[in-house]
């Protein structure tokens, strides 16, 4: 008859790591795993759509400088959380984020809801310099981000890559008409991947981001990524306790 | 005590390093009890709250929390957190719904009048201000000469009134001033910022002063157009007052002389602003919370009648 012994296990550093392993992650996946399959995890809500090229580029700098480390993007559902952010976050506004930017410290406040809360003028100054905006501020200057063309070559490449992951970017006609189904006309023709670079500039020249025209910058991706946090989604258009009912 | 019994107590069994032994105490019996009763909270926990999965559902249990929403409707749902905040939420309105409520209904000089009403308007008012506005305006309302306008003095660009802040709270507003390098040439640029230096009682030079005053009120550039004949600007488009040291785009102050101070000015006349963005508070704030704000902003100390 098998007989199990303690000892085999304290006795064998690999086996202990390997155990040690499996009941960490029993506790990790009862947790995870049934919101894969829970249908209501992901709340039905009209506006969220994948991020324009010249977004996406602001993520990816948003990324790169490691803003996630200071910074979430989760508002909980906390009164102290409502009153100072707005609408709690919904795990719809992230769908299409790879990887999402929840965080999970916040030593500056939550962006979850920065979109349109001030002035691409107060942003830009406040990236050069934040304690010229914000005298109390800890947050680093990111000066460079004015003064660093932004690089598009690989738009399209990066966009490919996101539609790997299943962000529905249009590549053929067929997915671009769906697109125009799914987002209107407007969103369709700005997730079109053979467009991309075109795109990318046209909404840096029309948004301005920066203050300066000519040419396109860091600064206009990412502050262009800012203002388009949390807006998405017209909470007006819903009652207020819309979303309880997925919980 | 251990010590006294010593050959009572069995052993693991394990064996290190030849003679080295390991006893099998029993778990004191305070702790089994604290285990036991936890593993039994568990389960009454499962009852009471969201649990366990099961198929594409869960398991809710049988608590529920009862709340209203924006509609006026009362509902019912099992516990969970966005239930929970409604009814936070709710108990939070009902406590503060008598001050917003006198707020509301009270004419904006009464406010002011009643100690009471005024205490709520600044310890509320300084929370929404803190959140939403200082970022901006800084954490007492003096602004940032260059980028935000001072809120405590008594020089508005839209007006100071009551109903002009509590306008520029709600809508936004957006400042805008074209760029005369593309009109004027180098001299007459020089020749305005000099006037424009001189309305303020900056030091100027007198030839360029004349020139440029013929500039101001002619056809070529026409600021009079925008900043009135006088240069006191007009509070309906938003444009400057010339006239008084008050300085919001040009850092006038800051320079050591007179050629940086028309300099500055100068920078503004050729490059323009299309920088002088608020947003608006309405989808962000309750109508309730602007009048609050604006009562609390008009009592900074630069509001007018």
């Amino acid at each position: 008859m098998f007989n199990f012994k303690h000892e085999w296990i304290e006795k064998n550093v690999g086996l202990m790591l390997i155990a040690t392993m499996i009941a960490i992650s029993i506790g990790g996946l009862v947790e995870i795993a049934p919101l894969f399959f829970i249908k209501e995890t992901v709340e039905k809500v009209d506006g969220v759509r994948p991020y324009t090229p010249l977004e996406s580029r602001g993520r990816d700098i948003y990324v790169r400088e490691g803003c996630y480390l200071c910074h979430s993007q989760m508002i909980r559902p906390f009164r102290d959380e409502a009153l100072r952010y707005g609408h709690y976050s919904l795990a719809a506004e992230s769908k299409y984020d790879h990887p999402f930017q929840w965080g999970s410290k916040r030593t500056g406040p939550d962006l979850a809801r920065v979109g349109n809360k001030y002035s691409n003028d107060w942003h830009v100054q406040h990236l050069i310099d934040p304690k010229s905006m914000v005298p109390p501020s800890v947050m680093p200057r990111y000066p460079w981000l004015m003064t660093t063309a932004l690089d598009y070559s690989d738009m399209a490449e990066r966009l490919m890559a996101l539609r790997q992951v299943g962000v529905p970017y249009s590549l053929t006609q067929g997915e671009y008409d769906r697109n125009v189904k799914d987002f209107g006309a407007e969103v369709a023709q700005t997730l079109h991947i053979p467009d991309a670079q075109k795109n990318l500039i046209a909404q840096a020249q029309a948004g301005n981001f920066d203050g300066d025209r000519s040419n396109v910058s860091e600064m206009d991706a990412v502050v262009a990524y800012l203002q388009v946090l949390g807006t998405m989604v017209d909470f007006s258009k819903y009652d207020n306790d819309e979303f309880v009912k997925f919980r | 005590m251990s010590q006294q019994k010593p050959q009572t107590v069995q052993t693991t069994g394990h064996v290190w390093d030849e003679d080295l032994q390991e006893y099998n105490n029993p778990l004191p019996s305070w702790w089994l009890m604290g285990f036991y009763a936890s593993v039994i909270m568990s389960i009454i926990y499962w009852m009471i709250y969201p649990a366990w999965p099961v198929g594409k559902n869960f398991t809710t249990g049988f608590s529920t929390v009862t709340y209203v929403n924006d509609k006026g409707a009362e509902k019912s749902s099992h516990w969970n957190t966005r239930a929970q905040l409604m009814k936070d939420m709710n108990d939070a309105e009902k406590m503060q719904k008598p001050y917003f409520d006198k707020v509301t209904a009270t004419p904006f000089e009464q406010i002011a009048k009643d100690p009471e009403l005024t205490a709520f308007v600044n310890s509320a008012g300084k929370a929404i201000f803190a959140d939403n506005c200082a970022p901006c305006h800084q954490a007492g309302g003096q602004g940032k000469i260059g980028f935000f306008p001072n809120l405590t003095d008594d020089d508005w660009l839209y007006g100071g009134s009551h109903d002009k802040i509590q306008e520029s709270i709600s809508k936004g507003r957006m400042g805008y001033m074209p760029a005369f390098k593309e009109v004027l040439n180098n001299e007459q640029l020089d020749n305005l910022a000099n006037y424009v230096a001189s309305l303020s009682g900056e030091k100027a030079d007198s030839a360029k002063v004349k020139a440029g005053d013929a500039l101001f009120h002619g056809a070529a550039a026409a600021c009079y157009y925008c900043h009135d004949n006088s240069g006191k600007g007009r509070q309906i488009i938003g444009s400057a007052n010339l006239t008084d040291k008050i300085w919001l785009w040009a850092d006038v102050p800051a320079q050591e002389n007179a050629e940086k101070k028309i300099e500055v000015i100068r920078q503004v006349i050729a490059n323009g602003l299309s920088r002088g963005v608020m947003p608006s508070w309405d989808e962000r704030l309750k109508p309730e919370q602007v009048k609050l704000l604006t009562a609390y902003v008009h009592g900074l100390g630069g509001g007018s009648k």
